[in-house]
């Protein structure tokens, strides 16, 4: 056991592609068994982040490490949830079948071994998110909320150390973002995972976030929410005025760190 | 009722049969993943394309097959490397097939008196399979059966989710190109029974019914199969005691099964509503 339980340390990166660059220079640590949310406009690169972890895109500079070892593509310790997963409706699969290839879809050929362990996983994984009501059901056909329990089941079935989610909350409305995020602190917690996840509106999430990672105009940031998302801490670290405002029901929302003011989905 | 067995009484009949039956044990299993990938309009075009490489082949006095695998090979890796999410990829293949369909008028009024040749490739030419025939047909469908066992997995996780696939190592763009590759030798190949034109009737809508039925993949590849299977065979009979030709029958069969299948669904969701509330009482 390494003594600096961090799942993911970033010295020194730069993103972009090509000779565009998207940040740059940043150094973070990630403790494993921790939740960060990740926030920021769009188009600041939060997604590119992911990718690098994911070993989709090199690094364009610097040092990364992924739960103690440089990324790779394929890696069995990470779950992933993309962005904007919401299903064709005629597309014709269970969930069941789905969250199955979560387990072996990367694999040559048809199943033919381990039949029952699979099954025995996927059953587990279903339960775990309490999707078990639809899970037989074709997953076009299924609500956003009902989906995304099952992206949730598929990603976590092959039982990841570091659970990746790009935006799973944009499709939701208030009720299931808040049911869907409780769920993940829930099983995060249980099984020590690390959880990253991409968030439009930090809202839903703050109850439950050990941290944030801000990315903004090409800097990254990283903090304690009630650190970070203040209208001083924001402003010293992007070198503008940013203000972050609060209203009666304790919601906050951070404008000038793009051109438009940010809407939540509220 | 007229004779059956004089069905299998006829050589052309019998290898009509053999042919057909590889053909729709191919064709229904490539078509779920056809329906799944939304590549059904590649499908379509790849036979199109096709076209101007087999009447480019009898111009040339080469099997007109050859021409015909040649270039549906060629475009299904084109199509296949254009990747599945590109914006505006059918219009690409649109433009792409056009051409080619122009190609093959040109072709074909090269090599004058041979227009039965350009008519067996558009509508099919079933009856006129031989030996030889049946025994490339058998070679081609095993492979690309094999194939498909081959991919399935990953296939089939890079068809439903191909962000998640991509990121659990799964070669998405390899799959995508390996996959149009295999459509292409289907394609081919179902090309003698049903022609260039008709393609859609064996290789997407048998598929197209299936996935109505159920949303397990193995099942739905089974019944897309067991579709493709009963179009032919039904088909070929009913041409048999007919003056009519094979094609019009393998695809009036498979559209009157499809527009029924659509026609029934609302009465089959209010009965599964009514047995849902039943158990839930």
């Amino acid at each position: 056991m390494k003594e600096s339980a961090a799942a993911i340390v970033a010295r020194g990166v730069a993103a972009g592609y090509g000779s565009r660059s998207i940040w740059a220079d940043a150094t973070f640590s990630i403790p494993a068994g921790s939740f960060t949310a990740i926030l920021g406009p769009n188009g600041a690169g939060k997604s590119t982040l992911i990718r690098l972890i994911l070993g989709q895109i090199p690094a364009v500079a610097g040092q990364l490490e992924v739960l103690g070892e440089p990324p790779r593509r394929g890696n069995p310790k990470i779950g992933y949830i993309p962005q904007a997963s919401i299903f064709d409706p005629e597309l014709s699969i269970r969930g069941r079948d789905f969250v199955g290839l979560g387990i072996d879809g990367h694999r040559w050929g048809v199943r033919l071994a381990d039949r029952e362990q699979v099954s025995a996983a996927v059953d587990a994984s279903i339960a775990a998110v309490g999707a078990g009501d639809y899970a037989d059901r074709q997953l076009g056909r299924l609500s956003g909320g009902e989906q995304q329990r099952l992206l949730l089941a598929q990603a976590l079935v092959g039982q990841p150390t570091l659970l990746l989610m790009d935006e799973p909350l944009s499709h939701l409305d208030v009720r299931n973002q808040a049911t869907i995020v409780q769920l993940i602190s829930q099983i995060a917690r249980r099984r020590r995972l690390t959880v990253l996840l991409i968030a439009h509106d930090v809202n839903p999430l703050l109850p439950h976030i050990d941290q944030v990672l801000y990315i903004a105009q090409g800097k990254l940031a990283m903090g304690r929410p009630v650190d970070i998302i203040t209208s001083e801490a924001l402003s010293e670290i992007y070198s503008a005025s940013v203000e972050v405002l609060k209203d009666r029901l304790g919601r906050v929302f951070v404008v000038g760190l793009e051109e438009e003011v940010s809407h939540p989905h509220a | 009722m007229p004779d059956l067995t004089q069905l299998f009484h006829y050589d052309f009949m019998v290898h009509a049969f053999e042919a057909g039956t590889i053909v729709a044990i191919v064709a229904g299993a490539i078509g779920y993943f056809v329906v799944l990938r939304g590549s059904a309009f590649a499908a379509h075009a790849l036979s199109h394309i096709g076209f101007a490489g087999a009447t480019g082949a009898v111009v040339l006095a080469l099997n007109p097959i050859i021409g015909l695998l040649a270039f549906t090979i060629g475009a299904g890796v084109a199509i296949g490397a254009l990747g599945n999410r590109l914006r505006g990829r059918d219009v690409t293949i649109g433009i792409v097939l056009a051409w080619a369909l122009g190609l093959g008028v040109l072709f074909i009024s090269l090599y004058r008196g041979y227009a039965t040749e350009a008519y067996a490739l558009l509508f099919g030419q079933i009856l006129g399979i031989n030996t030889g025939d049946v025994v490339a047909t058998l070679v081609a469908g095993i492979l690309t059966l094999v194939a498909l066992v081959a991919v399935y997995r990953p296939l089939l996780f890079s068809s439903v989710d191909e962000d998640v696939a991509s990121a659990r190592g799964v070669p998405v763009t390899g799959l995508s190109i390996g996959f149009m590759a295999i459509l292409a030798v289907a394609v081919t190949e179902a090309v003698q029974v049903v022609g260039v034109l008709l393609i859609f009737a064996l290789i997407v809508t048998p598929a197209a019914i299936a996935i109505r039925f159920s949303s397990r993949p193995p099942v739905a590849i089974l019944l897309g199969i067991a579709l493709a299977l009963a179009f032919t065979w039904l088909g070929l009979a009913i041409a048999f005691y007919s003056p009519h030709p094979v094609s019009f029958f393998i695809t009036t069969l498979a559209f009157a099964t499809y527009v029924a299948v659509r026609l029934a669904e609302p009465i089959r969701e209010r009965l599964r509503r009514r047995s849902a509330a039943a158990t839930a009482v």
